[in-house]
């Protein structure tokens, strides 16, 4: 009994990184979140999850420039806005279905990916964060001043998403519709990471220097990845606008894009599983601690700097070795077989 | 004309102010302080705090006053820069850039929300207005105020000036800037240095904040947000990393943005003011002073 006392965090440890490492840790994902309705289906729930899986999708995009390239980007809620006000107006003012607006939105977001990424990335990567932050600030300004976007008061009646004359705009239809999509959105990113381009990423952020010199086009590769975060960003905008029918300018201040980097930096950055942990822990804990709202975001701070001293890695680190993907090994083997090794079962 | 010139010269000292400890603690270890805004704004509510319970002793002595507050609040927040650098900063010296600006943005939200907790949401009026009578000069109406913090602006730049290029502390700084490995071979106390240019940093900004305070005389919490950003707009006009370049990046960002605001409208003040952060990034990225920065390996 002592000694499976004195074992225990060991073997804690173990087990932790089995449940790690399991391939279909996805799909109990998947499951947890198509279940979760049949659980409680109350329409403050149902919003309370919509809005958690909103989050994951943003703190996945942003993983994608923080956690797999390295670059900070502190004005994320601006390409959410340029999602939610792109989709918002044509939807409201032209009459377009919402679904018709998703590629006007994926090129809104890739031009205003390049727009501030193209000039900043070439130099210290210190200047990208503080230049993401003013380009929050112009977006959210600029949104608050022009006509089109409707000033302070912002957009209202965006309509629903229709898909084959299937009504989803009900809390049930929305839900299950963000599953699907931030689903996708969480495999596609994860998928990418794994790629040739994620590797690349990678090596950039441990040594952005030797990755030049491995003849890796950084300039070029960093701006893919800022792109990138910005699709998915824009994307998850146009949910929200589906989610609350209603957009205005305080959505998209500075707190947001920094509750995003938060999730993305407590779950573990360049780690995806951490990533949609710390994206649900930290939309859904504000619902469970209302009382301590006012220490919220005090607290947030600190935990930022503590984590960084402490436990750079997040609380659910990325792995440093990649699966072999089961293609890859029956290549290795059929490559062993050729060279006439013994193929080890 | 003349009024707008006046006007952005006057904003300009303000920004150059908190552009000189960005450029300060950027010059010397070439992180960026993001909680920096927030020193500002946590030097506006030590002066009001000081003012408020020294009361109407305070309001009665008027500018007087203000200074006194003003140098208190400098050793506050210049504390406060201690502090934040000592916990914050330097257990992460080494450490990968993205984990210390991250560290400096959790050191904001923490300052900003702090003093929410403290001080409440609401924004809190100045005790002591300096509003003052304006006078004539040249078509611009100016007032003794506005002349006065000026005056104090450059009093404080010129002492930071003196400091860094004629004491020995200003000479170890220097040498850090160029190699802290190389400095610590020579015998120079890196921490201790690395410590004494947040202090001076954080202590600029705490008086920028007071003379903010008495001049606008409303302050709230996440008024260090805004003109951290435009500070560091300032330094990187100027060159980041020099001082004569954050005090001509403060005044230029100033007159670039009251003659701005007066052609497009007021409410445009911050998009033109960032914009021009992209633009001078792009064409110019080392500004108007900046040498060319080699990164090393």
């Amino acid at each position: 009994m002592t000694t499976n006392l004195a074992t225990s965090p060991a073997r804690a440890r173990a087990l932790f990184d089995r449940i790690q490492q399991n391939r279909y840790l996805g799909l109990v994902g998947l499951a947890v979140a198509l279940l979760a309705p049949f659980i409680t289906a109350t329409n403050y729930a149902l919003s309370v999850m919509t809005s958690a899986l909103l989050f994951v999708m943003l703190a996945v995009g942003l993983n994608i420039v923080v956690g797999y390239c390295g670059l900070l980007d502190l004005g994320y809620a601006a390409f959410f806005a340029i999602g939610a006000y792109v989709s918002g107006i044509l939807a409201t003012r032209y009459g377009w279905p919402l679904l018709a607006t998703v590629p006007v939105v994926i090129v809104a977001a890739v031009v205003a990916g390049i727009v501030i990424g193209g000039p900043t990335l070439r130099l210290r990567s210190d200047y990208l964060a503080i230049v993401t932050l003013g380009f929050g600030e112009i977006i959210r300004v600029t949104a608050n001043n022009l006509t089109i976007t409707g000033g302070p008061s912002g957009i209202y009646g965006i309509p629903g998403i229709m898909l084959l004359g299937v009504d989803l705009s009900g809390p049930v239809g929305l839900y299950y519709t963000c599953v699907v999509v931030v689903a996708l959105a969480v495999l596609g990113a994860a998928r990418l990471g794994r790629s040739r381009l994620g590797r690349a990423w990678r090596f950039i952020r441990e040594d952005e220097d030797a990755a030049e010199a491995m003849g890796i086009n950084t300039y070029r590769v960093k701006l893919a990845a800022y792109i990138g975060g910005a699709i998915w960003g824009g994307l998850a905008g146009i949910l929200f606008g589906a989610q609350l029918s209603a957009i205005s300018p305080p959505s998209f201040t500075f707190l947001w894009s920094a509750l995003i980097l938060m999730a993305v930096v407590l779950g573990g950055m360049g780690s995806t599983p951490g990533v949609v942990l710390g994206a649900i822990f930290i939309s859904v804990l504000p619902e469970l601690l209302r009382e301590a709202a006012d220490y919220r975001y005090f607290v947030f701070g600190i935990l930022l700097i503590i984590v960084m001293i402490f436990r750079r890695q997040g609380l659910w680190p990325a792995r440093a070795v990649e699966r072999q993907s089961r293609r890859d090994r029956r290549r290795a083997e059929e490559h062993d077989v050729r060279k006439g090794k013994e193929v080890v079962p | 004309m003349t009024q707008l010139i006046w006007n952005g010269l006057f904003v300009g000292s303000f920004y150059a102010l908190v552009a000189l400890g960005y450029t300060m603690v950027y010059g010397i270890i070439r992180l960026l302080n993001f909680a920096h805004g927030d020193l500002y704004m946590l030097g506006a509510f030590v002066g009001f705090g000081v003012l408020s319970v020294a009361g109407g002793l305070a309001t009665g002595l008027g500018f007087v006053a203000l200074l006194i507050v003003m140098i208190i609040s400098m050793l506050v927040t210049g504390t406060a820069g201690l502090v934040l650098e000592r916990v914050a900063y330097r257990p992460l010296r080494g450490a990968p850039r993205l984990s210390v600006l991250i560290t400096a943005v959790g050191a904001s939200f923490a300052l900003e929300y702090g003093m929410r907790l403290v001080a409440g949401p609401n924004p809190e009026v100045y005790p002591v207005r300096l509003a003052g009578d304006p006078v004539n000069l040249l078509g611009a109406r100016i007032t003794v105020q506005q002349v006065s913090l000026i005056l104090i602006a450059i009093l404080l730049m010129a002492g930071l000036q003196w400091l860094v290029m004629g004491t020995e502390t200003g000479r170890a700084m220097r040498a850090i800037s160029q190699d802290p490995t190389a400095a610590l071979y020579m015998g120079i106390n890196v921490d201790a240095v690395i410590a004494r240019t947040f202090f001076i940093g954080s202590a600029l900004a705490g008086a920028a904040g007071v003379m903010a305070g008495g001049y606008y005389g409303k302050i709230d919490f996440l008024m260090g947000f805004i003109i951290g950003l435009k500070a560091f707009t300032a330094a990187v006009i100027g060159g980041i990393g020099n001082i004569k370049g954050a005090m001509l990046g403060g005044l230029t960002l100033g007159l670039l943005e009251s003659i701005g605001t007066a052609w497009i409208g007021g409410q445009w003040r911050d998009v033109f003011a960032f914009s021009f952060l992209i633009i001078f990034l792009t064409l110019r990225p080392t500004g108007i002073l900046g040498e060319r920065v080699t990164e090393r390996v």
